[in-house]
Order: structure tokens, then C-alpha cells, then sequence
């Protein structure tokens, strides 16, 4: 819990993107609007960091060119990011595979709306599998966090940098429309300096800042011509990606102790589902809820655990089923597990969740 | 005087030309006679006698240009082909007193590179672009580039580029040197002695400008691709200047600084 | 009047022998050799020394930067 003397603030979740970025010392913002993330790049242009941090804030002419200014960035060993939307992100996955295979840091948030297509401007969870499977080329990973509230939003925002930086990947902030668009408190995260070019020097000396006199120079790339050389750096993002998966397991258990059922969902169908939980439960059910905050890194070990005491999971995604692959693959077949999903921009209500749960895992 | 043997002249002190220490000792990966190797020369000829070499960070495409960061020690970034000037405006735009330069080819720049190199120079990002010229993608063996000239062949026009099929050659610096923010465009060669002359200091004029903060400058720099356009090196070089010189003439097409 | 007097090295193994040199020098100094490097391009070597006044044609349009130039005037 954060100290009570701290500021209370009433924001959209995208403007605490924005406030987070600044505060944790991000260097530069490329992006392009789209709904409904615009308030991101417009919370910054309105803040004006350059004149406090010294953070670059810059409008790019396209998604594609936004994420290779982030990998341009992010070859100087400098903290960067950008935001967007569905169809935005999908033009971003040529960009993200360079940046994993060239091994880089850099945050992408993507605040997913319906699809396929132009699709809609309200909120979807339908870009699970591109952000958790690899969207782009190439096998590759990315951490994926998924915040449930404004202050999440906040909070992973400054995580996902740290883990960018811990593990060189690019790392995705996967929020959906409404916790983009709603307003809710937060308290935003502290102010951390920008780090200047020696500490950068020191502390990614992969940088290419300029090379210093009598030193190597400093490549930026993810080609390598002889197989034996491209396997080698897959064995080393591969060994990464294990140990992500082992250090970096994120979620959190809502009434799961005693329960018979588990809903297991992700950021706003994760509040759907709480809501849910209260109704089982003064129904005389034992539900809970599991809430995945890594996304990949995948809570499967907590998955696991639960299925050896739960009667059966019911999945709830703002979409036709994607995560629920991922819970029957942990569950493997121990228990039931069934799914109940809106898509195109429709948002189930508690009462939809709780009548899934009873009428697929327990009539 | 006739008595000097070369042991005589070959000695430090007679040195009148001498490989620049930026371009480094590994063999390139070019074909024989590759204009590559001259801009890659160019290159470290500058970045040395302006001292540079610690503050210069260069951005390779996709394309033959694709290992240049392996000869030129300097720090480089490799980009996704066509991306080179979204990368150099993020690198410049917080790195500010570095040289930053992009290198690419004709299908990287005029082709799928064209909105991130259009709006970078309408942005005016400092930065310099060389701009290699061959009118064909020499390293996927050959294939028609926006720049081809008409009735040219390529393996992807194998009886000549068709105007009514694949539209006209793309003039890009033409057509960058129209926006506000570029300050400098200038089309070179390096097939003779006095092309290479002066393509080194067109070279050495557009990094200067880059640090003044005036904008964007453009080297263009019409090249041969002789093993794609199946040609020797010398007859690669005539066949350059009879043919692509009347759609792609030599000179300066913008400096609004020396102006 | 002064005359100058050059020479040429040539890194062989560099050489890709591709004649631009040979084209570029004005005095014929240059000529691809019979011999062939270890990549198997037959390099570039002097064949009229003394005819070398060290203009550097050679060595500005070598794509390889194999050549090196001296000279001296007398």
C-alpha cells in the first residue's frame, strides 16, 4: 500500500501513462494517434517534459516509423516508448521482432480495441495472442503486463521499463479501451532522474553513443548470416525467456483460498469477474479469481497448483477465447475449463460471468 | 634523379595517399568494382578529417549496405529496410551534437523507406542521408527498383521497365529538395577521379551542415551495380554516364546555406 | 622544372581486380596481373614503374582501398 501523505490524483488511465513515463525518468515518446490512446502522446504534449526532464516527445508520420524511432532510441541505450491501438500495433510487429532480435529495450503499449480490421474504437482483448505469441517474425518472446486499473496503469508502466531493461526485450503494456478510458485515483510513482550518458555508458555499454576513443564500436543489429551464429543468439533469448518465466511470474488471487471455482481474467474483465465473485459468493458458490498481471510471463505453475484443489476454471476475455488456450494448456485437462467471451467491443456485465461460470461448470 | 629505386619513394615520408583509419582492414563484401566501396572510403575519409569519429553514429539499411557498420568504425545501428531515417531522427533527436548519418540504397530510400525518409526531411531532422543510386536491388539478385530507368531490364522487368505498367524512375532527391526542411541536395558519382573529388566534398559539406542545425542534407550518389546490370566494372561506369546522367544529372540541387 | 616521381602498393590480397584502376591511371603504370590472390582475383600491380608520377587516380576510385601512393618531387 502507498503512504497516505502522497497525492491523490483523479486521471484517464492513458494520462497516467504519460505521468508515469515522465516520473521514472523515460528519455523520449514516439507515436501516432489512434483511439482510444491518443490521450497518451496529448497528456505529454500538454505537459511539456522537455522543458522539466529534458524527455523527447515527438508526433511520428505512422506506427511504423514510431517503433523504429524507439528502436533507434533504444540503441542509445535510452529509455523510450510508444503507445497505441490495435491496427497501430499490428503495424509495429516488423519493428518489435527487430528490437527483440537485436536485443533492445523499449516499452510498447497497446490499448486494444475491437478487430479484425479497422474493427471498432471500443475496448477488445483480442490482441492477446499477438502480444504473448510473438506478433511479428521469429521466434521471440515479450513481456506482456496487463494493468486491471488507472493506477495499474501508473505502476506497469514503470515496471515495464525495469524489465525491458533487466531482460534487453521490447515489453508490451496490453490495456484495453476502458481502462484507458476511465477515470479513476492514482497515485502517481516518484520522480526518478533520467539517467545521464556516463550512467548510460556504464550500465549498457552496448550503447551506441558515439564510440570512445580506443574502444570497439557498437553495433545495433539482429543480423547474423551464418546459421550456427543466428541459432547462438536464439539460445541466448531463449535462455532469457526462461529465466523471465521462472523470476518474473506476476498475478494476483482474489478469493481463490477456499474456492471450488476459479474465473481466471485479465484486466477489465478481471473487474467483471470480481463483481462475479460477490455474486457467486452470496449465492452460497465458492468462487474466486485469478488475475494474470504478466500476461507472458504466464502464471502456469499458479495455474497448476489451483487446478490440483478447484473443481474448474471458467475464462473471461473481451474476445472469442485466447488466453483460455494458455489456462487449459497449464491445467491439462485435470479440471474443466470453460470460457465465456463478448467480442467486438461488447463488455460482459458480472452477472454474464457469473451465469457462464454456473451454467457451463456447474448445471 | 632517375637514380631513386621504389624502395626510395615507398617510404612514409612520400606518403601522398593512404587508406583513412575509420574504414577498417576486413575485406568488404562487395562485388569487384562496387561503388559501395568508394562512398564507404568517402565516408571514413570524412569522419576523419573532421574528426568525428567518437560523435558520429551511422544507420545501415537493408540492402547490399546491409553489413556496412562491419568496415566504418564508428558505432552504427542497423535498420529495417526502409527505416533508417526514423531511427536517425530518434538517435539525433536525443543525442543532438552527434553526427548522424543514414546509408541506403535506391529500393530503401525511394521505395519502401519513402514515407520515413519524406518526413524526416520535411521535419528537417539534422542528419545527413547518403543515397545510393544503382536503379536496381542489387543484393536480391537484381530485381526493378523505383529508380530503374525505363526499358531498363531487371529480373522483375526482364523485357525493360514499362512506363504504362511500372510508371516513370523516381527523382526522390528532386522531389525532397521541394520541402523546407532539407537544406541541402546534391547528386555525385564516384566513377572517375574527378567525380570522387568532388562526391568527397559533397560528403564533407553535408555533415557539416548537419551540425548547424539547418536541416536535413541529401548525397545522392549515382551508382553502378555491375554485376546486376551483368556488366564489367569499366563498361558498368560508361554505361552509367550514357544512360543514367540524362535522368539522374550530376551537381547540386538545393544549398539554401552556401546560397 | 621539378618532376615527380611515384609509386604505388598494392594490398593484393584486397584486390578484387576489378580494372578501375588500370582505366583511371593516365600513364598505363597499372595492369591487372597473371596472378591470381588467394580469393582468386588476379590484383592489380605496376607494370610500367617509372612512368608513376603519383597522381593518386588509382587510388581514389578503388572501391577497396588497396592502394597506397608516394611520390617525390626531384
Amino acid at each position: 500500500m502507498r503512504k497516505g501523505s502522497e497525492e491523490i490524483m483523479l486521471m484517464k488511465g492513458n494520462e497516467a501513462i504519460a505521468h508515469a513515463a515522465i516520473r521514472c525518468g523515460c528519455d523520449g515518446y514516439f507515436g501516432y494517434p489512434i483511439t482510444p490512446q491518443s490521450e497518451v502522446m496529448e497528456t505529454l504534449m500538454e505537459l511539456e517534459p522537455w522543458n522539466t526532464t529534458g524527455m523527447v516527445v515527438l508526433q511520428a508520420e505512422s506506427e511504423v516509423a514510431s517503433i523504429n524511432m524507439v528502436y533507434g532510441a533504444a540503441g542509445c541505450g535510452k529509455k523510450v516508448m510508444t503507445s497505441s491501438s490495435s491496427p497501430g500495433v499490428s503495424l509495429m510487429q516488423e519493428g518489435i521482432s527487430y528490437m527483440a532480435g537485436a536485443e533492445l529495450p523499449g516499452v510498447i503499449v497497446n490499448v486494444m480495441r475491437g478487430g479484425p480490421g479497422l474493427g471498432t474504437i471500443q475496448p477488445s482483448q483480442a490482441d492477446y495472442f499477438q502480444a504473448v505469441k510473438g506478433g511479428g517474425h521469429g521466434d521471440y518472446k515479450m513481456p506482456t503486463l496487463a494493468p486491471a486499473s488507472v493506477q495499474e496503469m501508473a505502476d506497469l508502466t514503470v515496471l515495464a521499463f525495469d524489465l525491458a531493461f533487466k531482460y534487453l526485450t521490447p515489453t508490451m503494456l496490453l490495456a484495453d479501451g476502458i481502462i484507458g478510458q476511465m477515470m479513476e485515483k492514482v497515485v502517481l510513482p516518484p520522480y526518478q532522474p533520467r539517467l545521464t550518458e556516463d550512467e548510460i555508458r556504464a550500465k549498457y555499454p552496448w550503447a551506441t553513443l558515439g564510440k570512445p576513443h580506443g574502444k570497439k564500436p557498437n553495433h545495433i543489429t539482429s543480423l547474423e548470416l551464418l546459421s550456427e551464429d543466428m541459432e547462438n543468439l536464439n539460445k541466448r533469448l531463449q535462455a532469457r525467456y526462461r529465466t523471465l518465466e521462472k523470476e518474473e511470474v506476476r498475478f494476483e488471487e482474489i478469493a481463490c483460498e477456499d474456492a471450488d471455482y476459479v474465473f481466471v481474467a485479465f484486466g477489465i474483465s478481471a473487474r467483471v469477474c470480481q463483481k462475479a465473485v460477490e455474486i457467486a459468493r452470496s449465492e452460497g458458490i465458492k468462487a474466486g479469481l485469478l488475475r494474470p498481471i504478466t500476461l507472458y510471463p504466464f502464471p502456469v505453475e499458479k495455474i497448476k497448483e489451483l487446478s490440483n484443489r478447484v473443481k474448474g476454471f471458467t475464462v473471461i476475455e473481451l474476445s472469442a477465447g485466447q488466453m483460455v488456450e494458455d489456462v487449459r494448456l497449464a491445467v491439462n485437462g485435470k479440471v474443466p475449463v470453460e470460457f465465456y467471451g463478448r467480442m467486438g467491443g461488447v463488455v460482459p456485465s458480472p452477472n454474464e460471468a457469473f451465469n457462464a461460470l454456473k451454467e457451463k461448470l456447474i448445471q | 634523379m632517375n637514380n631513386m629505386n621504389i624502395t626510395d619513394i615507398v617510404n612514409p615520408a612520400n606518403l601522398v595517399y593512404k587508406k583513412n583509419s575509420v574504414l577498417n582492414d576486413l575485406p568488404m563484401h562487395y562485388c569487384p568494382g562496387c561503388s559501395h566501396g568508394v562512398v564507404h572510403k568517402l565516408l571514413g575519409d570524412i569522419i576523419e578529417e573532421l574528426n568525428i569519429q567518437e560523435q558520429t553514429i551511422g544507420v545501415a539499411p537493408v540492402g547490399c549496405a546491409v553489413f556496412a557498420y562491419k568496415y566504418l568504425d564508428i558505432d552504427w545501428q542497423q535498420a529495417a529496410h526502409g527505416r533508417a531515417p526514423a531511427l536517425a531522427t530518434a538517435i539525433k533527436r536525443l543525442l543532438p551534437d552527434r553526427y548522424v548519418f543514414t546509408y541506403q540504397g535506391d529500393g530503401d530510400l525511394a521505395a519502401i523507406g519513402t514515407a520515413e525518409t519524406l518526413h524526416a526531411c520535411n521535419r528537417g531532422e539534422n542528419i545527413v542521408i547518403i543515397y545510393i543510386n544503382n536503379g536496381i536491388y542489387g543484393m536480391t539478385g537484381g530485381q526493378m527498383a523505383p529508380t530503374t530507368l525505363l526499358g531498363m531490364k531487371s529480373t522483375t522487368s526482364p523485357k525493360g521497365r514499362m512506363y504504362e505498367r511500372d510508371g516513370n524512375p523516381l527523382d526522390m532527391p528532386k522531389l525532397l529538395a521541394e520541402l523546407d526542411g532539407v537544406c541541402y541536395v546534391t547528386r555525385q558519382a564516384v566513377h572517375t577521379v574527378g567525380a570522387v573529388k568532388k562526391c568527397r566534398r559533397a560528403i564533407k559539406k553535408a555533415f557539416e551542415y548537419s551540425a548547424l542545425n539547418k536541416g536535413t542534407s541529401i548525397v545522392e550518389v549515382v551508382s553502378t551495380c555491375n554485376s546486376g546490370w551483368k556488366m564489367t566494372p569499366d563498361f558498368a561506369n560508361r554505361w552509367m554516364v550514357e544512360n543514367m546522367f540524362s535522368k539522374y544529372p550530376l551537381g547540386d540541387i538545393k544549398d539554401t546555406i552556401q546560397a | 622544372m621539378a618532376k615527380l616521381i611515384g609509386s604505388i602498393k598494392v594490398d593484393i590480397q584486397k584486390c578484387k581486380g576489378c580494372d578501375l584502376c588500370v582505366i583511371a591511371c593516365p600513364l598505363d603504370v597499372i595492369a591487372l596481373s597473371k596472378d591470381a590472390n588467394s580469393k582468386g582475383y588476379n590484383f592489380a600491380h605496376m607494370i610500367n614503374p617509372d612512368a608513376c608520377n603519383g597522381c593518386s587516380a588509382c587510388a581514389e576510385v578503388c572501391p577497396e582501398a588497396s592502394i597506397t601512393v608516394y611520390r617525390v618531387r626531384v
